[in-house]
């Protein structure tokens, strides 16, 4: 089980009361046979009460991760917490003792994993588990527990609860067990919920249902919501604000509006150019050449350089910050946006509109 | 079987020189007598009448059959050559059971499947075999469809053993001929597996269904295995190979922005039977079938300007073991509720209906389709509802 | 044909494409096999590596022991003098020394090592081979097959094997040299489990996507199960077999201390064992202790590398 983590001293200051969450400087790193991967590499990121935000990045970019550090879920050994703090609601809980951790987790911070029936425990009834998790958090009778399963399985607009509480998750289904894991997440009334991809093994059609009810749960509800996922469709949807992740990095922060139409680190445009349309039709997509790059042997300045198409010496030389890149507090980890990098910026998003909009090359 | 290094020519109409092409090694086409005709361009390639593929489902003590999973029940298309078909669905509708069975990798239950106009629905496992270089699949999974004990010198080349090139050198140089046809270094070959990543994992499953030099290839979800930034890049490399090899597709996919992008014609499927047929451009501007139209509805678009309402579909999709009476669809169909619930949608099974230029619906009601029924739908339905198809 | 030359020119121009990959980035830096990194994983097993110690040990003794120390059965060290008490062990007897005939007992654990080493992994090999090659039909064939050779095992199971074991034993007991027949018998009633193992391993690999993919190539039946699923199935039944040794060293010395197993004028452990039962109210602690200790670290060593071989091929278990 995950251990405590000697807290560095000091710890820094906590972030104003409207920030929820506040993640500053994580580094999560794996220890393996191989070596050494560093699945988060620096990550920083604050959420305000009741807003949303999505973390956007193909496997291997550290999203999840990141979710699993936020959570203390991750098993210290292999995993390694570097360096960072994570503020939530007004507590350092990066290295709070376990016991207090435990508190918070399924209260006022709730998770839904990707694959529901993994994450039900099979032997007990849906209501029990819910029931459980209430009785433990809240402190109430059991009655009063089973109550509130029968009303958070109402909430995420599952018929006759009554009936449904006294279901095993195997009679329950995909789309249905998706709404229990949803409910289950709920039942505390969570200050944040953590959804990491909450549609991928879903059906198409289902996946629809899932996400309007998220969306009406967001209004109903105060809870914060970050949402993981590698659809970019999801995140344009659902959420405010977006993360882009790459390599265990942060690669481009902003608000959704600004980052999915006016993208502006090189792999956020690479993913929206390659996204098939029907403009495209009868052309070859704008691919990102070659691959994720190896965790054990990381390019050594810019991690996207050597797939990015805009690249020159610099970003071979120098790591990139993340520099402001926008009107509205978007940042991009791309050279493009200093002063060396800004002659070549205009032709780059002058290439970037070409690609959005057509194929190229026959077919 | 003749030994490659000297090819037996076969007594049918002589190809064109292909030692030019594959020097000191030998052409797969010259593997085996068999001669397949060649199917011109927008002719037949590939027909399907009344496939059905059923599974018994045993259970109990004495594994007696105790009901049928209806995978495939009953399905007709045709396929020409040179284009890209694709059968769209969610999972469970039996887009890939009618993948394989068309391949007969699944031995159908009934129906009839005719390749260049030859009937291969009851041909013998040693006449199907010459005829599996003519028909190749791309698998979904790029880690499971890939032995992880052979190096790719054997996942490549004993498609080519198999089919009688038993020159290990002429075999070699054809691995290392497909392996650079996909963008893949030649020096691969005594690698393994779990040395690639998954993109290039695919490339090599492309690879070895392309060294048999097929007319036809089913892709099963290709790219919906790998990241973002990859699929772009398998979706460019088939693309490429179809022109250049003058391949047809069979494009089998659940994600309907990728099928807009790739595939001319269009088949969707739900439970067993197909809803839907037509050119892209038919389905996806003009869709006659309250399903295909709640599909569309269902892609999320990545222009967050772009937001809208969409038509959300009640419950899940029913078991293939127990599909509704009358329309399969009846159950989750917005169409009928807005129409009061008529009855003719749960007596009678609606057949494919031309709508003109080969779009075909099978829905009773798809004159009744329109943007004004679809944004009502829309206006009036509640996501709260929408679990309420599935019984307790 | 055109279409072929055409893929020629798509060659050249492979290197030309937009997406062509670049090296040094793409694959990994490592290109071990799956055996090199099972072995890599092995050594990490601090236990599983002592075991193998003791277990290479253990060969060698097997092998070189009786030729520097060799055990004949009419050689009787002092002919003149015997005794009914054995001698505790001593500097020329680390061991000590048996009652009666005065043996040494470093020389009878010695030999039995062979012995028992022998009967171990001989009757582990027959009982590997006949359960691979059933439980392989089994799984392949499936239908009537399947059905009539799964119950042929659950009627071998249900055997009370021991006492079938002391039976076959004394019937074939004629026998001057009978460890074979000891050796034969193990194997023809321990094959049940690996064909258990192999049926279900096959059952599950025939569905995987990769033979799925050798048949739409056209890939013959035989090729299947010998290059596509059996080396897919070989790291369980490694382990499998690894533990089957160890219960068959026990079962020799168990029917030999009985009294049923191998002849008794052959020094295996079991037989060491059974000759100093009647000693042991005598107080000679030395003469079983030895022969049993040698067992229990035999069986220890194995089950330690079985354990061993498990996480190694486990591939849930990264570091």
């Amino acid at each position: 089980m995950t251990e405590v983590i000697a807290a560095p001293s000091p710890l820094g200051a906590p972030p104003p009361d409207n920030i929820l969450l506040d993640v500053r400087n994580l580094k999560t790193y794996f220890k393996v046979l191989d070596g050494v991967v560093p699945a988060v590499d620096g990550v920083s990121f604050s959420l305000e009460r009741g807003k949303s935000i999505g973390i956007v990045g193909e496997s291997g970019s550290g999203k999840s991760v990141s979710a699993l550090t936020m959570m203390r879920l991750l098993d210290i050994p292999p995993a390694e917490i570097r360096d960072g703090e994570i503020w939530f609601d007004g507590r350092e809980i990066l290295h709070m003792p376990m016991e207090e951790m435990r508190k918070i987790r399924g209260n006022d911070m709730a998770m839904i994993f990707q694959e529901p029936l993994t994450s039900l425990n099979p032997v007990f009834t849906v209501g029990d588990q819910i029931a459980e998790q209430v009785e433990r958090h809240k402190k109430v009778k059991r009655k009063a527990a089973w109550d509130r399963a029968i009303e958070s399985l109402q909430l995420v607009g599952i018929p006759s609860p009554e009936r449904r509480v006294k279901q095993y998750p195997h009679e329950l289904s995909g789309g249905m067990r998706q709404r229990v894991m949803i409910a289950m997440a709920l039942s505390c009334e969570p200050k944040l919920l953590i959804a990491d991809e909450p549609t991928t093994a879903l059906d198409v059609t289902i996946q629809a249902q899932i996400l309007e009810l998220l969306k009406t749960i967001q209004d109903r509800t105060d809870s914060a919501l970050m949402l993981i996922t590698h659809d970019l469709g999801v995140v344009a949807e659902m959420v405010d604000n977006v993360i882009v992740m790459y390599a265990g990095q942060v690669v481009e922060q902003g608000t959704v509006d600004e980052v999915l139409v006016n993208p502006r680190a090189p792999y956020t445009m690479g993913l929206l150019e390659s996204i098939p349309t029907v403009e495209k039709r009868g052309g070859r997509l704008s691919a990102i050449k070659g691959t994720v790059p190896n965790p054990f042997n990381m390019p050594p300045a810019c991690r996207f350089e050597p797939r990015c198409p805009y690249a020159w010496n610099l970003c071979a030389e120098t790591a990139p910050d993340l520099y402001p890149a926008g009107p509205h507090g978007q940042h991009a980890r791309c050279h493009l946006h200093t002063p060396a990098g800004a002659p070549r910026l205009p032709e780059a998003l002058a290439d970037h509109e070409r690609k959005l909009n057509v194929g190229h090359g026959i077919s | 079987m003749e030994s490659s290094t000297t090819p037996v020519r076969p007594d049918g109409p002589p190809p064109a020189t292909p030692e030019v092409v594959v020097e000191g090694g030998a052409d797969v086409t010259e593997m085996d007598p068999l001669e397949i005709a060649r199917v011109g361009a927008g002719k037949t390639l590939l027909q399907v009448r009344g496939l059905k593929k059923h599974f018994p489902i045993v259970g109990g003590l004495l594994r007696r059959q105790i009901g049928t999973v209806y995978a495939v029940d009953g399905v007709d298309f045709d396929v020409n050559s040179g284009e890209t078909f694709a059968l769209v669905g969610e999972s469970g509708c039996g887009k890939t059971t009618l993948g394989r069975s068309v391949l007969r990798l699944i031995e159908p239950t009934a129906g009839q499947i005719t390749f260049a106009g030859r009937d291969i629905s009851h041909i013998s496992a040693d006449e199907l075999r010459p005829l599996r270089r003519k028909m190749q699949i791309i698998f979904q999974d790029p880690f499971g469809s890939l032995n992880p004990r052979m190096p790719v010198s054997d996942l490549i080349g004993e498609g080519l053993l198999a089919q009688g090139m038993k020159d290990r050198k002429a075999r070699d140089k054809k691995v290392e001929d497909s392996l650079e046809l996909v963008g893949l270094r030649r020096e691969y070959t005594r690698r393994y597996p779990h040395e690639f990543s998954g993109g290039q994992r695919q490339r090599i499953g492309i690879a070895r269904a392309l060294a048999l030099g097929p007319d036809i290839v089913v892709c099963d979800e290709p790219v919906s295995a790998l990241d973002v930034s990859i699929q772009s890049q398998v979706l460019n490399l088939l693309l490429d190979l179809r022109r250049d090899l003058n391949l047809t597709y069979i494009f089998i996919s659940h994600n309907l922005s990728v099928v807009q992008y790739f595939s001319d014609r269009v088949g969707v499927m739900y439970l067993g039977r197909i809803a839907e047929l037509g050119s892209v451009e038919q389905l996806y501007k003009d869709p006659r079938h309250p399903y295909t139209v709640a599909l569309l509805s269902a892609i999320p678009d990545p222009n967050p300007r772009k937001r809208k309402k969409r038509l959300v579909l009640k419950g899940d999709v029913p078991s293939p073991a127990a599909p509704p009476a009358g329309c399969r669809f009846h159950t989750r169909c917005w169409l009928r509720e807005k129409l009061g619930n008529p009855e003719r949608c749960v007596t009678e099974e609606p057949q494919l209906r031309n709508f003109g230029g080969g779009h075909q619906t099978a829905c009773h009601f798809a004159e009744e389709i329109s943007a004004d029924t679809v944004s009502s739908a829309v206006e009036t339905q509640s996501v709260l509802e929408t679990a309420v198809a599935d019984p307790v | 044909m055109a279409q072929e030359i055409e893929r020629g020119a798509v060659v050249a121009d492979v290197e030309n494409r937009p997406e062509g990959p670049r090296t040094d980035y793409e694959v990994g830096l490592e290109s071990l096999s799956q055996w090199q990194l099972a072995w890599r994983k092995f050594k990490k097993h601090r236990l599983a590596l002592i075991g193998l110690g003791i277990l290479i040990a253990l060969v060698v003794i097997a092998i070189a022991g009786p030729i520097v120390m060799p055990f004949r059965f009419d050689s009787i060290a002092r002919p003149d003098q015997i005794v009914y008490q054995g001698r505790g062990p001593s500097l020329s007897h680390p061991f000590g020394e048996t009652g009666g005939l005065q043996r040494d007992v470093l020389l009878l654990v010695v030999n039995g090592a062979r012995w028992s080493l022998l009967i171990g992994f001989s009757s582990m090999a027959i009982g590997v081979v006949i359960g691979t090659i059933i439980g392989s039909i089994a799984g392949y064939a499936g239908g009537a097959v399947d059905n009539i050779l799964m119950r042929v095992v659950d009627v071998m199971l249900s055997l009370p094997i021991l006492f079938v074991i002391l039976v076959a034993a004394r019937f074939f007991a004629g026998a001057r040299d009978n460890i074979w027949t000891i050796i034969i018998i193990f194997g023809l009633f321990g094959w049940m489990g690996v064909a258990r193992l192999v049926r279900s391993l096959f059952l599950s690999i025939r569905e995987r996507e990769f033979v799925e993919a050798a048949r739409a190539v056209g890939v013959r039946d035989r090729r299947i199960i010998f290059k596509h699923i059996l080396p897919n199935a070989l790291s369980p039944i490694v382990v499998a077999a690894s533990l089957i040794v160890a219960g068959n060293i026990i079962g020799e010395a168990f029917v030999s201390f009985l009294g049923y197993g191998v002849n008794p004028i052959t020094p295996t452990w079991g037989n060491v064992l059974s000759s100093a039962l009647t000693f042991i109210p005598l107080g000679n602690w030395w003469w079983p202790f030895f022969p049993g200790f040698a067992i229990i670290l035999t069986v220890l060593a194995v089950n330690f590398i079985g354990d061993g071989l498990r996480d190694a091929f486990d591939p849930r278990s990264r570091a």
